[in-house]
């Protein structure tokens, strides 16, 4: 495979991720405002099309519409900037993640997934992938940063070193929570970690390998890493008006939304990764007679259904649980979740040691 | 193919920087990082060394590296706070008695 | 060819964060620019074939240590440095010392080229196995000696910067 012909393919994977991602994430939103609406014993919105499908695509026009405002005390060059970094690395972050095998199309072999490595004569797994997507996640903390400090308003000061210290805190315990997967998996390669879990649901490292509590730590941590409710400090609108995004408007503060939603993607795109068998069915062991094209069609379906059900979850928390106070938040955060998560790898690591 | 002296000089380079910052710059920030710069340019070096050499405690060696700077900044960091807490200034020309 | 251009992109990305950092007169600017040079030291990591370091690069520093920087800055609500005056004899004498060293060492690495020899992409790669290998075995007591020192940086830095009770 040549050069030019893995570069041709990279961008015809970049503008359809994106076509789809930013399309997925207009109609999260949607499903969010409906969901929750029905969890309030409200319609939501319903009159822009049918059942309101064309919802989201009045709201971006709306968006890019609006007026855009820069206030006159801003700091212009991190204001403009910051909203393009956080929705940036959300982008990056969700290009690591493989959401499938792989694909032998008339002699190419494409991987499903966004980014690979150039080896000089093909193209190879990224076999740091999980790390990658920590790193960059722990990038995202500046977009809040620069845009609460450039905004040069209080609200959004506050809310940004809200954010900032709250991000610091809970990336070390969604980071230890992922360690106890990395020993069962024994590789960094989120494709070989999804090959570890193969066979039924019991391979999956959520049963299997009872990383229940690791999970149970990740999705929390991962929660405040995407500053979702009950940890929606940081833009807390009842304390802080919009927290980091208050002096935002139209398309920076749609930014800022889109990033939003794509770091909810990537979260759940994860946990059905690494505890959830990514594409693995779940009925796998059991042999059922099913029409060939269905094997190439269900690791794709299995992987849409599993993030689905995530997104849903966080949809869930957002309309049962009330906001914590920010002194519960980091007590929770350093005293409950990092000890927990440091026990979770002891146990883990003992209990394989003692298995080998 | 390129030389490893390339990535040397390139080290060099960053490094003169960090040096020039360090004396130039005026807060004490600032010259915190010109010390992580400093740092940044010798891991740069011991990666590139250890590419030369094939081995692997070249590597090892950079892992030492960060986790002493971010103990430093850490604690470095607590320390511009008190300072600042006490003399109200981050300027380290203004910092020059040991007792207010 | 495909090295040669990667590098320089980077080296070129580099060195103009560092200048950047040199004469940006604020803060933040300075620490932005840090990032930009850390994040292509990372990819340099990756064509010098240490991949595990090049992402811990991007946690530890770029995630982590700088964040806590902008943080500061951020606290303090640290304005633009104040200009002083330098001392004449600084100038006279660290302006060419600085260009003086900075040339010796260019001299010297671009006059031992040929014992350095060349370096190509995957020419030596470390899988994140091997490398850990060396740290838990070879690398075991700088290790934990290296804990205690974590250790004693976190209670240091809790200690110094917690109010002092009335």
């Amino acid at each position: 495979m040549e050069l030019i012909q893995y570069i041709a393919f990279a961008v015809i994977k970049i503008a359809l991720l994106l076509f789809i991602l930013l399309t997925a994430v207009a109609y999260i939103v949607l499903m969010e405002r409906k969901v929750i609406a029905r969890m309030q014993n409200r319609w939501g919105p319903n009159r822009v099309g049918p059942f309101g499908l064309l919802q989201p695509l009045a709201d971006g026009i709306k968006f890019i519409l609006k007026e855009d405002i820069i206030p006159d005390s801003v700091y212009k060059p991190l204001y403009i900037a910051a909203p393009m970094i956080a929705l940036i690395l959300s982008l990056i972050s969700i290009s690591i993640i493989p959401f499938g095998g792989d694909w032998y199309v008339a002699g190419y072999h494409i991987p499903l997934q966004t980014a690979a490595f150039w080896t000089g004569s093909g193209i190879q797994d990224i076999n740091i992938g999980l790390l990658i997507i920590l790193g960059i996640t722990s990038l995202g903390v500046y977009g809040v940063a620069l845009s609460g400090w450039s905004s040069n308003s209080k609200y959004s000061l506050l809310g940004s070193l809200r954010a900032s210290a709250q991000l610091i805190s809970y990336e070390l315990a969604l980071g230890l929570s992922l360690v106890g997967v990395l020993l069962l998996a024994g590789s960094l390669s989120l494709r070989q970690i999804v090959d570890s879990q193969a066979g039924s649901l019991l391979h999956w490292h959520f049963f299997g390998g009872l990383q229940f509590v690791a999970f149970f730590i990740y999705i929390m941590a991962a929660y405040a890493e995407t500053n979702r409710i009950p940890f929606d400090l940081p833009e807390a609108e009842t304390e802080l008006v919009a927290g980091y995004h208050t002096e935002y408007s139209a398309m920076k503060f749609a930014m800022f939304f889109m990033a939003e939603y794509c770091n909810m993607v990537t979260v759940a795109c994860l946990a059905t990764l690494l505890f959830f068998g990514g594409w693995h069915s779940p009925l796998e062991g059991l042999h059922l007679p099913v029409p060939p094209i269905w094997l190439i069609i269900s690791p794709l379906f299995w992987f849409f259904v599993k993030v689905f059900f995530f997104i849903f979850v966080y949809i869930w928390i957002r309309g049962t649980l009330p906001r914590f106070r920010y002194d519960q938040l980091m007590s929770f955060g350093w005293k409950f979740l990092l000890p927990l998560s440091i026990a979770n790898i002891v146990v883990t690591s003992l209990v394989l040691a003692l298995r080998s | 193919m390129i030389p490893l002296s390339w990535y040397l000089i390139l080290s060099a380079i960053l490094f003169a920087i960090g040096v020039a910052s360090f004396l130039i710059k005026r807060s004490i920030i600032t010259i915190f990082m010109s010390i992580e710069l400093m740092l940044n340019a010798v891991n740069l070096t011991f990666v590139a060394f250890a590419n030369h050499w094939h081995q692997v405690s070249g590597q090892v060696f950079v892992f030492f590296v960060m986790v002493v700077a971010a103990a430093e900044a850490a604690v470095g960091l607590a320390i511009v706070l008190a300072v600042f807490r006490t003399r109200e200034t981050l300027n380290v020309d203004q910092v020059n008695l040991l007792k207010l | 060819m495909l090295h040669t251009i990667l590098f320089l992109i980077f080296a070129g990305i580099c060195v103009a964060g560092a200048l950047n950092f040199l004469l940006q007169r604020h803060p933040v600017n300075s620490a932005l620019s840090l990032i930009v040079v850390m994040g292509s030291l990372a990819l340099l990591f990756l064509l010098l074939g240490a991949e595990f370091v090049a992402a811990v690069q991007i946690i530890v520093y770029a995630g982590a240590v700088m964040v806590l920087f902008v943080f500061v800055i951020m606290l303090l609500n640290a304005g633009e440095e104040e200009r002083t005056r330098g001392s004449r004899v600084a100038l006279f004498l660290g302006v060419p010392g600085l260009i003086a060293l900075f040339g010796l060492l260019c001299w010297t690495l671009s006059a031992s080229r040929f014992q350095l020899g060349q370096v190509q992409i995957g020419g030596y790669y470390v899988p994140t196995q091997e490398l850990g290998i060396a740290l838990f075995r070879e690398f075991l007591l700088p290790f934990e000696i290296t804990s205690v020192l974590v250790l004693i940086a976190i209670m240091g830095a809790v200690v110094l910067a917690r109010k002092e009770r009335p």
